[in-house]
């Protein structure tokens, strides 16, 4: 009983990470090349999540929607980055710290303004409805799904910055971006393409998360902040730092919140307990994220750098 | 001197305190005891914002995070009367102890960094004491605590709207008095200069790190103290108090009216809080038109209502070719430096 819980809880937080990850790799490799700080990467997820739920109830078919939430994240994430982003990289962090919030701000009101602060509610597709059966456990087939398409995206995006000519483009500017533009690389229209990439990525989160969490205006920032610890941690700029942390930050928020408050009731009196669990919990990635840096600030996977 | 004081940078901000104070008696003869809680509402963020240009404006530290300071200060009046204390002095040793080591521990860990990742660990720091005070359900956890007894300090009880209205007017006057003060005395003076260059600060014996931790924790006690204040005002403390958002406007608010000049701060907050006012008469949701001003002030530049005004005065004294006068504050010209030690 015990064993199955824990199985079913680590899958769930390596589908928590998995969501981490699609938000993280687009916000790390701009922040890599062009030292930007997006916090509007957060709207784009959610601008996803509410695409794919409108058009999941116009077209009733999931592919779609997951297409239509990728496309208006891209659409949206390629307006602003000619529009504003791209008139701040040379600036500093506070500026595009001031910008990306104006931007949060706008989004969620407009979002409120035409949707309404009901969250929207989308069903899980019927394919994946039922369960999937692993070796005798069985696991929500829509979960599983997520997990798998999260991996695909991480094997896909090793595979494009290992190994294609942009990738190596990518990974010389994140090192150098002077250089690469010296070299007679247009290294604005590879940042556009990158934001563009990571916007479409963040789409593809709110996508694939609207069936499990509840599609409202505000719900990237939660997870938006919850990403900037992953990034931290995982070292900024690096893409694979992002997927390790990721999946390491999944996997301790999820276990955390189960296992924190039963550990502590082991120690301490139950009414101590029920108090300091739940508290201990949701603070556990923060904790986690303060001693990593108190042990290496770059991160536990920096990015090498020239 | 004289001619100082008749300067825009200079003399706008001396009206506005006049004004400020003022706001009472105005309040009164109208009958309109809404303005009270509106504009002690106003000056309390004056504080917080001056507090967090202490670390933002002179020492460049870009905290996004100041909001766990503003929180830690209200549950230092709420969690006390919670319990039955509600004498004043102990809030405010409760308060000044709280948020004073709270702002070493944050400022110990996050000062290893420097940059976008400071920005991000001062705001990961802000949302854990949200959780905090989340899950505390003993403590009204997402709803909020009321404040069962104000701050007495004696005969002066902050649960009178004209009481705390008069106290946080006295502490905006003497917060900004230090502030002045502060900038230009040898602290300061090392605290800007190691913004600019940290490296050389370090070089001729200073330490810029240790500088910009004491200047971490003051601006986070400060921050606390207008916290303390904004519990009496609402009788009411609530982790939305630490929200993220609340960090966002308190940067904006300072770089509204000017990083790193002592008036920036008071200017800031009344605009940024008289416009949300005035777009909240407009619309419900007037943050669809904030967030685009929001954007436009960061795309234009950022020397700030008081930059505006320096420039202003600048410009007329050209006109008037006052030449002997001509070498101007050397701070006018004070435009921050980029974030020091990058990776």
């Amino acid at each position: 009983m015990s064993a199955t819980l824990l199985l079913a809880q680590l899958l769930n937080g390596l589908q928590y990470g998995v969501l981490l990850f699609l938000l993280a790799a687009g916000l790390t490799l701009v922040f890599g090349i062009m030292s930007f700080v997006n916090l509007a990467h957060g709207s784009l997820y959610m601008l996803g999540a509410y695409a794919a739920a409108i058009g999941y109830g116009a077209s009733g078919s999931f592919v779609l929607a997951i297409v239509a939430g990728m496309a208006a994240a891209l659409v949206v994430g390629l307006v602003l980055e000619v529009s504003i982003v791209s008139r701040l990289y040379r600036r500093d962090h506070l500026d595009h710290v001031l910008a990306t919030f104006g931007l949060v701000m706008f989004f969620n009101e407009l979002v409120r303004l035409v949707w309404g602060p009901q969250p929207l509610f989308v069903e899980v597709p019927q394919v994946l409805a039922g369960t999937v059966d692993l070796f005798g456990f069985t696991y929500p087939s829509y979960r599983f799904a997520i997990i798998v398409a999260g991996l695909l995206v991480a094997v896909a995006s090793h595979l494009l910055i290992q190994k294609t000519r942009v990738g190596m483009l990518i990974r010389a500017g994140a090192q150098n971006p002077q250089l690469v533009g010296a070299l007679g690389v247009n290294i604005g229209l590879l940042n556009a393409m990158l934001f563009g990439v990571g916007a479409m990525l963040a789409g593809l989160a709110g996508a694939m998360a609207g069936p499990v969490l509840s599609v409202q205006s505000g719900m990237g920032e939660p997870v938006l902040i919850t990403t900037l610890v992953v990034i931290v941690i995982g070292g900024i700029g690096s893409v694979n730092g992002a997927l390790y942390a990721a999946l390491i930050v999944g996997v301790v928020d999820t276990l955390g919140r189960v296992y924190l408050p039963m550990l502590i009731r082991l120690v301490a009196e139950r009414s101590i307990a029920d108090a300091a669990g739940p508290a201990l919990a949701s603070m556990s990635i923060y904790l986690l994220m303060a001693v990593v840096l108190a042990l290496r600030p770059q991160g536990l996977f920096p990015a090498r750098r020239g | 001197m004289n001619t100082q004081l008749l300067r825009p940078a200079t003399a706008v901000p001396l009206l506005i305190f006049a004004a400020l104070a003022a706001v009472p008696f105005v309040a009164g003869a109208l009958e309109q005891p809404f303005w009270i809680s509106l504009f002690a509402r106003i000056v309390i963020y004056a504080i917080a914002a001056s507090a967090l240009n202490l670390a933002l404006g002179y020492g460049g530290l870009v905290s996004f995070g100041h909001a766990l300071f503003l929180g830690l200060g209200s549950y230092a009046v709420a969690l006390p009367a919670f319990h039955g204390i509600d004498s004043g002095w102990m809030h405010l040793a409760a308060c000044l102890a709280v948020c004073g080591v709270g702002a070493l521990l944050v400022g110990v860990i996050s000062l290893r960094t420097s940059g976008m990742a400071f920005i991000m660990i001062t705001l990961a720091f802000a949302q854990m004491g949200y959780f905090l005070l989340v899950s505390l359900k003993q403590y009204g956890g997402d709803d909020g605590l009321a404040v069962a007894a104000t701050s007495r300090f004696g005969p002066l009880d902050l649960g009178s709207p004209l009481a705390l209205y008069g106290t946080a007017w006295v502490v905006l006057v003497l917060v900004t008095w230090w502030m002045a003060r502060l900038r230009l005395a040898p602290f300061g003076m090392a605290l800007r200069a190691a913004r600019q260059n940290a490296r050389r600060v370090n070089a001729i014996g200073l330490q810029a790190r240790r500088l910009q931790l004491v200047a971490f924790v003051i601006s986070g006690t400060l921050c606390g103290v207008a916290g303390l204040l904004l519990a009496n005002l609402n009788a009411y403390a609530s982790p939305s108090s630490l929200a993220w958002t609340i960090s966002g406007e308190l940067i904006v608010m300072v770089v509204l009216g000017g990083m790193g000049t002592v008036f920036g701060p008071l200017i800031g907050a009344l605009v940024f809080m008289g416009l949300e006012e005035v777009f909240k008469g407009l619309t419900e949701h007037w943050m669809i038109i904030f967030g685009p001003l929001i954007v436009l002030m960061a795309l234009v530049g950022r020397r700030g209502i008081v930059g505006l005004l320096e420039s202003a005065s600048a410009a007329k004294r050209t006109k008037l070719e006052v030449d002997k006068d001509a070498n101007t504050d050397p701070n006018a010209n004070d435009v921050p430096a980029r974030s020091v030690g990058e990776a």
